[in-house]
């Protein structure tokens, strides 16, 4: 049994992880020694978060523009508030769908409220791929639109973890 | 094993989870049957080449703290100039240029969600442009990893 690491150390230890394991033979080592603590505190923290579900997934993050997944397609949808679970549910189990989140409604300026990403290596299958899926669900007639993506601006991870004091990463 | 083909194998097998223990390189080379080194030494080729964005956990936002995804609508002559205020700020994880009005779409992280209010009411102030801001209400679908063989 090890010494639970301090208050500190875990928001320290989450930051650093936020940024990815190092790429040497012991990760936990290594972020081990930047918070001061030992190897197995540090992977008994990450095993217990991971445990605990504050992790969606732990593995290789890639970034699928490089894998070229160049056509990343925003499928949103105005469904009616009593389907949109069903209807959620049903597109989020289609095959090429990644992600599909309800979101709410702005109104006047933003009517949709289903999000669906659809990322492909070409425009024109993504659009074919849309359109059957939604001929498919009978959702061709709800209003609908695709926000193909034109330009990455910045794609990194998450950072949740709050700074420590005063601190700078550098 | 080419190069190429232990890259596309260490994608496959360890998107969705890689093993928690204190060599976890060690262990995906064993699963793999090549060495340790080669693992390590693909995996960094990876990240120079920018496919690899890192190895570790993703954290699942609704328990890490608050996020948003967030749209501004911006005159085409400051796209750029407004992008690159937003991606100034280590809270913005994604941002994209989309085909629409609302033609910058970003994803806010933060420790909570008056931090995030906090960065929207900047952003509006600095910009003159009012954001939307669309957080998550419920998820359907929150898988992140690409099969690379089937994908359109």
């Amino acid at each position: 049994m090890n010494i639970a690491l301090s208050e500190q150390q875990s928001l320290a230890l989450r930051r650093l992880l936020e940024t990815g394991l190092p790429l040497t033979s012991r990760p936990f080592q290594a972020l081990a020694e930047q918070i001061e603590a030992s190897e197995p505190q540090v992977l008994e923290q990450v095993q217990r978060w991971h445990e605990q579900g504050l992790f969606r997934r732990v593995g290789l993050v890639v970034n699928h523009r490089a894998l070229g997944f160049a056509a990343n397609a925003m499928l949103v949808l105005d469904v009616p508030d009593a389907l949109v679970d069903e209807v959620g549910r049903r597109l989020g189990q289609a095959p090429g769908i990644s992600l599909c989140y309800q979101r709410p409604r702005r109104l006047p300026q933003w009517q949709y409220n289903l999000f669906c990403m659809i990322h492909g290596r070409q425009r024109d299958r993504v659009e074919a791929q849309v359109q059957a899926l939604l001929e498919q669900h009978l959702l061709d007639d709800l209003p609908h639109q695709l926000l193909f993506s034109t330009h990455l601006f910045k794609q990194c991870g998450g950072r949740f973890a709050a700074p420590v004091g005063a601190r700078s990463d550098g | 094993m080419t190069p190429n083909s232990l890259a596309r194998r260490l994608i496959d097998r360890f998107q969705h989870g890689l093993p928690l223990c204190a060599e976890p390189y060690q262990a995906m080379a064993q699963a793999l049957g090549c060495c340790e080194a080669q693992v390590l030494d693909c995996l960094q080729h990876l990240q120079v080449a920018g496919t690899l964005s890192r190895v570790g956990p993703v954290f699942e936002h609704t328990r890490a703290g608050a996020s948003t995804l967030a749209a501004l609508a911006v005159p085409e002559d400051r796209l750029h100039q407004v992008a690159a205020r937003v991606s100034q700020y280590p809270e913005v994880n994604h941002n994209y240029a989309r085909e629409h009005r609302y033609n910058l779409w970003f994803v806010l992280t933060g420790p909570n969600r008056a931090h995030l209010d906090n960065i929207l009411q900047e952003l509006e102030h600095d910009t003159g442009l009012m954001p939307l801001d669309l957080p998550m209400l419920t998820a359907y679908r929150i898988d992140l990893g690409f099969a690379l063989e089937t994908t359109p």
